[in-house]
């Protein structure tokens, strides 16, 4: 408590003095184009499927996504919401992926830790029972919950799909640990690690290895499974995991602004009729 | 202007009632007849736009409340849950939190339109101080709701402006350790935030009810900021002003609905959407945008408690500006000279807002080498915020007062009704306002 508090208040002289370290820039994230972009942009469906496949296939062995419910998947802008199952709770594709993955539950007779297949209700089981064992399987770094990360990070999709293919080999003069990885897209500051002349590289260096491979995970819809293409895939889907309401939101918004717009003018012609007769 | 009241009770009841409990009476003075200038433009419609911010943030706080918990475990993912799976959780935390920023945007287009008219002076000094005492409540309603979600930026956004008060010497520590309820920001502490947002929105509302008070005591100033002479200048506020006001309202609804339905997380910080973790501090720790200038005063003072009296003071001089101001013409439409230091002054405050963005060593003119001044490169955003920080402070303190003795008006208009000056070849330069008028 002691030590957090000294911390703490060092960071708050630190601050205040404005002695911040001039840290180097990461890349600039590639921009793309996403079906789910402008006022009327819509998730595209295929997309979140084949995303959902590279999650449950790649991501999933060490992030959790712990905000994310099996039902969400069946919900109305969801990968597999289907008209004929308003409620996803009916959704029979929703079911069966549920029931694929086994969560942890107790044994309600003997009150014994089992293993049960998941049901529409359970959110997405974690990798790791705690921290401490994420932290150790990983080399001390904790694989981040990836329910909200695309709202998380600057740049959302463009930069989680950036980070995805931007693994590249170090520049000469820059120092690697083992356990880490380069990448130019990663915020980091690699003043300490580079020996090299000129500037300091950008980018950061990351636990995780280059997660994605070339036919790493067979798409069903025949999709050519190459690193960008299961990148973009991903970071779609985790763009709906942060924003499941996103189609909602807009729709709402379409037709919010449209009534603020007729009663605005309304407004505005009773104003100038009101008015007409006042010299002001 | 608190003329006697013209209402006439219409039906039995009404009378009954009015010899019991005037409340009909004041509402009908306060919102139906109130005299008030014809000539008021749209700077004049923040007000009421203020009034329906102040609404949303209180309707959609409550609706929050009940589904929002307080605790440093749960705080996070109950955000996270009033987005995902409450009914329409969604558009009531995205109202909220973007609703904060429209009203920053508000009271600082209301503020500067008072600036510029000089509606502050004689006889709505009580007035202007009740509205900075409301800005002042805002700001720390702002910042503890801010906390509340208990992300990167909430934690060290408290752990950083609370260790702002052990700044000042003997009772700092003090102070802080009751603002935390313990020896480092945690639960006590946001709990107690919590409690502390959810009340001063209410003291917000009661000095509204007074700010409202003491407008129509003294009633409206306006453009030209001459007084109201007759009959002539002014419209019973219905319909004239609820139906103006109504339409500005509208239009920025338009905007505020831009921001919740289609770009909702932009005026927010990413690091906010990770969970607060006292272990790991970001990298740019910078607080929501309506707070930024105030934060590069702060860190534009070399000294701890230096930069956090200058903050306060950046405040703080507000409330005694009808003090420092000596000119006796109030809108600026009349003084020129002032009308240019005062659009500096705007720049400056927007230099201001710039800076506090930035890291405070990171070049103003990327690869222009200069030399270093004190502590600091020259070519660096804590040189140029020390350079707008003396402008924020001179124009106050020194601009203001002088300006009032030195410069030379134009010629005011009489009266509302006849803003064109009837003989303005006899009217000396420099004779701005005759006694009775007092500017």
């Amino acid at each position: 408590m002691l030590r957090k508090g000294i911390a703490l208040a060092a960071l708050g002289l630190a601050l205040l003095a404005g002695s911040a370290q001039a840290a180097t820039h990461p890349k600039e994230p590639e921009k793309l184009q996403w079906s789910f972009e402008g006022p009327f942009g819509k998730f595209d469906q295929a997309q979140l499927q084949r995303g959902y496949k590279v999650y449950r296939e790649v991501c999933s062995s060490c992030h959790a996504m712990s905000q994310v419910y099996f039902r969400n998947l069946g919900q109305k802008g969801g990968p597999f919401y289907d008209s004929k199952y308003p409620n996803p709770n009916d959704n029979p594709y929703v079911k069966a992926l549920a029931a694929d993955i086994q969560v942890g539950d107790i044994d309600s007779e003997t009150g014994d830790p089992i293993q049960r297949p998941a049901t529409s209700a359970d959110h997405f089981p974690s990798p790791f029972p705690n921290e401490a064992a994420a932290r150790g399987a990983n080399g001390g770094a904790i694989p981040p919950d990836l329910s909200y990360i695309s709202k998380a990070r600057e740049g959302g999709p463009d930069y989680i799909y950036s980070l995805l293919i931007g693994y590249v080999n170090p520049p000469a003069g820059l120092t690697i640990q083992p356990g880490q990885h380069y990448n130019p897209y990663f915020p980091g500051d690699l003043t300490a690690s580079w020996t090299g002349k000129g500037h300091v590289p950008q980018g950061g260096v990351l636990a995780m290895p280059p997660p994605l491979s070339p036919d790493r995970v067979t798409f069903d819809d025949g999709t050519r499974s190459t690193v960008a293409q299961q990148s973009r895939d991903v970071a779609a889907f985790l763009a709906w995991a942060a924003e499941p309401k996103m189609e909602e939101r807009k729709s709402f918004g379409l037709a919010a602004m449209i009534y603020l717009l007729i009663l605005t003018g309304l407004v505005y012609a009773s104003y100038r009729r009101i008015w007409r007769n006042v010299a002001h | 202007m608190s003329g006697h009241s013209t209402y006439e009770p219409k039906t039995g009841f009404e009378r009954w009632l009015d010899l019991r409990l005037p409340i009909v009476r004041m509402a009908y003075d306060t919102a139906i007849e109130f005299p008030t200038p014809k000539n008021l433009n749209y700077w004049w419609t923040f007000g009421g736009i203020l009034a329906i911010c102040l609404m949303i943030q209180i309707v959609t706080g409550i609706i929050l409340v009940m589904h929002y918990v307080p605790h440093v475990d749960h705080a996070f993912q109950s955000v996270e849950r009033i987005m995902r799976d409450v009914n329409y959780g969604w558009l009531i935390r995205y109202m909220h939190a973007n609703g904060a920023s429209m009203f920053f945007v508000a009271v600082y287009i209301h503020i500067t339109r008072n600036l510029y008219y000089g509606s502050y002076k004689a006889p709505r000094e009580v007035l202007w101080i009740i509205g900075c005492v409301i800005y002042l409540l805002m700001m720390a309603t702002a910042f503890m709701g801010y906390v509340l979600p208990w992300g990167q930026m909430s934690f060290h956004g408290a752990v950083v402006i609370t260790n702002l008060l052990g700044a000042f010497p003997i009772v700092g520590e003090s102070i802080t350790t009751l603002l935390w309820g313990g020896f480092a920001v945690d639960n006590p502490t946001l709990n107690r935030f919590f409690a502390l947002h959810y009340l001063l929105p209410f003291m917000i509302a009661g000095l509204v009810a007074m700010h409202i008070w003491a407008l129509h005591v003294v009633g409206n100033n306006n453009p030209i900021g001459v007084n109201v002479k007759s009959k002539e200048d002014v419209v019973p506020f219905h319909p004239y002003y609820t139906v103006k006001d109504g339409f500005a309202i509208l239009v920025f609804m338009l905007l505020f609905a831009y921001f919740v339905f289609y770009n909702p997380n932009i005026l927010g910080h990413a690091d906010n959407y990770i969970p607060a973790n006292p272990l790991v501090t970001p990298a740019h720790i910078v607080p929501e945008w309506y707070f930024l200038p105030f934060y590069a005063i702060l860190r534009a003072v070399p000294d701890k408690l230096g930069g956090v009296l200058a903050m306060f003071g950046a405040i703080g001089v507000l409330f005694v500006l009808p003090w420092l101001d000596t000119s006796k013409v109030r809108s600026m439409r009349y003084r020129p000279t002032a009308r240019l230091y005062f659009f500096i002054f705007l720049v400056a405050a927007v230099v201001l807002g710039f800076c506090g963005a930035k890291l405070p060593d990171d070049p103003v003119i990327p690869g222009l080498t200069s030399f270093t001044v004190i502590d600091a490169d020259l070519n660096s955003y804590v040189w140029l915020s020390r350079l707008a920080t003396l402008y924020y402070f001179a124009y106050f303190l020194v601009i203001t007062p002088l300006l009032g003795l030195t410069e030379t008006p134009l010629p005011v208009p009489d009266s509302i009704s006849a803003p064109v000056l009837s003989h303005p070849a006899t009217t000396p330069a420099g004779a701005v306002a005759s006694p009775e008028k007092k500017g």
